[in-house]
């Protein structure tokens, strides 16, 4: 039987300890990782029971979400954010957890850092008070994002209780066309499988088009899963992970990392494996994708209209309609042309090395709308150090963008990258919700980098495509 | 921890699709380090751009049934957005559904999410809306949800039925209970023992 089980379940009976009285799993989950925002509340549970972290080592803490990316000097001008400093840096060395600060050049964003340093590795199971956690999923490993209750669980049991979801094989076969990236795979797979389609489920991508993809283009998919509903996504270890893993500082050396690969790769479904729910998509149907609603869901190709209300389901046309009227947009209308004002490439999303080439590619050579403020912030300090030493930084300096420090700058509203009011952005981070960016009327069209940078030179939302 | 049978109380329709915890809760609240302050802030931003905004509707002042439509609370897992709503009153919410990562906040904190059909939520969502005044119960050793002479079966996942049910929903005190059967599951996995029995 163990033949046929796929890669979720096998991890999933190696990682439980006991089955609880409610009937949930006891799950041992092999790495933790905290940030500063989802954390205090946490430790402060652990202190008034004084309860202890029960494997310091094995949780990991940066800061990400707060922090400006512009002036970084302490303390901060946001007072509640130099508290939050405060207090994660008091936290960690309180209960002896190894921090990733501002001066660490391994800081960044915490589902950046995990995999960068090695931490995130196939047959683990990873939580992290953050719904983006599903981004680990990418090598192989059952990556969940809780809440604060449980981020206490996790430092004071190295444990949580959790049902077991089902599991859903995503299949995508063939090539993507050119000008196509992950961005698009992910949203197109939203747009079909609804936002809360996944629920109760955990995705498994598999299928030829993920098979192609790099660590980062599956990061990308597998970031987004939650948007999708699904709390967990993962995509089965091959040789693309083994080698991204091999020499990374966290990652097992020498002899020790032979006997890991075997065993990673000897974790990934078999062709044979059994699932809950299977469905299938092809490579080929997807176009540069963008939102042009208030969930991740409602996106349409650059080329293509927005459906006209009257063919969504009925109990679903007034809520169409208010996110039309929200996004000040009709039905039927295109999406190429759409006039933004702001433009932001970064975010756990597409915040890694291989999201700025791309974006640099449609920079290079060329300007930035006048009327447009476009910013790249490097997802981590490693990616940005990377791209200063590849030379994007002056070509994205040079057609008019700001080059900032790492951070989630702009993907939220915790920090000083805001949209103000009515603005409109081209962004590639991961949600579209109504005020996520900052304003609470400001709107957000997702897309992919390129997309984003080609959105900035042309000053409104363009297809990527005719400048590649 | 006190076991969470019934709630009783008047109630707010909110009867929405896919509302996310960034509009429950606004990121620019999560800049602190305990959930204190927070219930004056639930919806804030929906509340500056609608008037009409049911809570800030004096009818349903003090209601502390919350009745929402599918895909309740998707989005950030930001347990702050279930704090901000106990904080703001509410002790029990109706749903057609719910996200899962704030279900899970919700039961942590032993507040009961129940789910009903999209057609019950319509119509308690306009029996609340007629007479603000109605109670409503969400009797959970039951599954129903009751309201004037309007009745509904719901639904709960059986391991938070249980949890709730019986008072053991505070799942720390249970998971460092096993400390010893955890420290045994560490023993028997590859990647803490240098890959050697894999």
């Amino acid at each position: 039987m163990s033949g046929r089980q796929n890669l979720f379940n096998r991890v999933w009976d190696l990682h439980t300890v006991r089955t609880m009285a409610s009937g949930q799993t006891q799950l041992f989950i092999g790495q933790h990782l905290i940030h500063e925002v989802t954390s205090p509340q946490a430790f402060q549970m652990l202190r008034d029971r004084g309860l202890k972290v029960m494997f310091p080592e094995r949780t990991l803490a940066t800061v990400d979400h707060i922090i400006p990316t512009d002036n970084q000097a302490r303390p901060f001008h946001d007072l509640l954010a130099e508290e939050m400093m405060s207090a994660i840096e008091r936290n960690c060395r309180e209960f002896g957890v190894t921090l990733l600060n501002l001066n660490d050049n391994r800081q960044g964003i915490v589902h950046i850092v995990g995999p960068e340093q090695g931490l995130t590795q196939p047959g683990i199971t990873l939580a992290c008070g953050d719904s983006h956690t599903s981004t680990h999923g990418a090598f192989g490993c059952i990556a969940f994002g809780i809440g604060t209750s449980q981020v206490a669980d996790v430092l004071a049991s190295q444990t949580m209780a959790l049902g077991r979801p089902k599991v859903r094989r995503v299949g995508v076969d063939g090539k993507l066309h050119p000008g196509v990236f992950a961005k698009d795979v992910i949203l197109h797979i939203i747009r079909k499988l609804g936002v809360q389609g996944g629920v109760g489920f955990a995705y498994e991508f598999a299928g030829s088009t993920f098979d192609a993809m790099t660590m980062e283009e599956r990061m990308t998919v597998c970031n987004m899963s939650i948007e999708g509903g699904a709390r967990c996504g993962y995509i089965n270890p091959d040789q693309t992970t083994v080698d991204y893993l091999r020499g990374r500082p966290f990652s097992p050396q020498g002899a020790e990392f032979d006997r890991a690969a075997k065993w990673w790769l000897d974790l990934a479904s078999k062709p044979d494996a059994e699932f809950d729910h299977k469905v299938s998509l092809q490579a080929a149907d997807i176009e540069p994708t963008v939102t042009w609603g208030i969930n991740p869901a409602q996106s349409v190709g650059v080329n293509e209209p927005i459906g006209a209300v009257s063919t969504f389901p009925a109990e679903e046309q007034k809520g169409i309609q208010e996110a039309l009227d929200f996004m000040e947009l009709k039905e039927l209308q295109k999406l190429r042309g759409v006039k933004i004002d702001v433009a932001f490439i970064g975010s756990c999303t597409n915040g890694r090395i291989s999201d700025l080439r791309e974006a640099a590619k449609i920079a290079e050579g060329r300007k930035v709308s006048p009327h447009v403020k476009a910013l790249v912030v490097p997802g981590s300090q490693l990616v940005r150090a990377q791209a200063e030493a590849e030379g994007l930084h002056e070509i994205f300096k040079a057609a008019g963008f700001q080059w900032r420090e790492a951070g989630c700058s702009m993907c939220l509203a915790m920090n000083p990258d805001k949209l103000q009011g009515r603005e409109i952005c081209a962004s590639s981070s991961n949600r579209n919700f109504k005020g996520r960016q900052g304003s609470p009327t400001g709107r957000t069209l997702l897309m992919s980098p390129a997309m984003v940078a080609a959105a900035a030179i042309e000053g409104a939302v363009a297809d990527v495509r005719e400048m590649m | 921890m006190q076991k969470v049978e019934q709630v009783t109380g008047r109630a707010v329709p909110l009867p929405l699709d896919d509302i996310d915890t960034d509009r429950i809760i606004p990121a620019r609240y999560l800049r602190c380090v305990t959930f204190e302050g927070l219930g004056e802030h639930a919806f804030e931003d929906d509340r500056q751009q609608d008037s009409k905004h049911p809570f800030d509707d004096v009818r349903y002042k003090g209601a502390s049934v919350l009745v929402a439509g599918r895909n309740f609370g998707c989005g950030s897992s930001r347990e702050h957005a279930p704090q901000a709503l106990v904080r703001w009153g509410i002790k029990a919410m109706i749903a057609e559904s719910f996200a899962e990562i704030f279900f899970g906040n919700c039961t942590s904190n032993g507040v009961p999410c129940v789910c009903v059909t999209a057609d019950a939520v319509k119509q308690l969502a306009a029996a609340v809306t007629a007479n603000p005044q109605v109670p409503v119960t969400v009797d959970l050793p039951v599954l129903e949800v009751r309201c004037g002479n309007l009745k509904f079966a719901c639904t709960m996942p059986a391991s938070a039925h249980s949890s709730l049910t019986t008072g053991q929903w505070d799942f720390l005190a249970q998971l460092v209970e096993a400390g010893d059967e955890v420290l045994a599951t560490a023993k028997k996995l590859p990647y803490l023992n240098g890959f050697v029995s894999a």
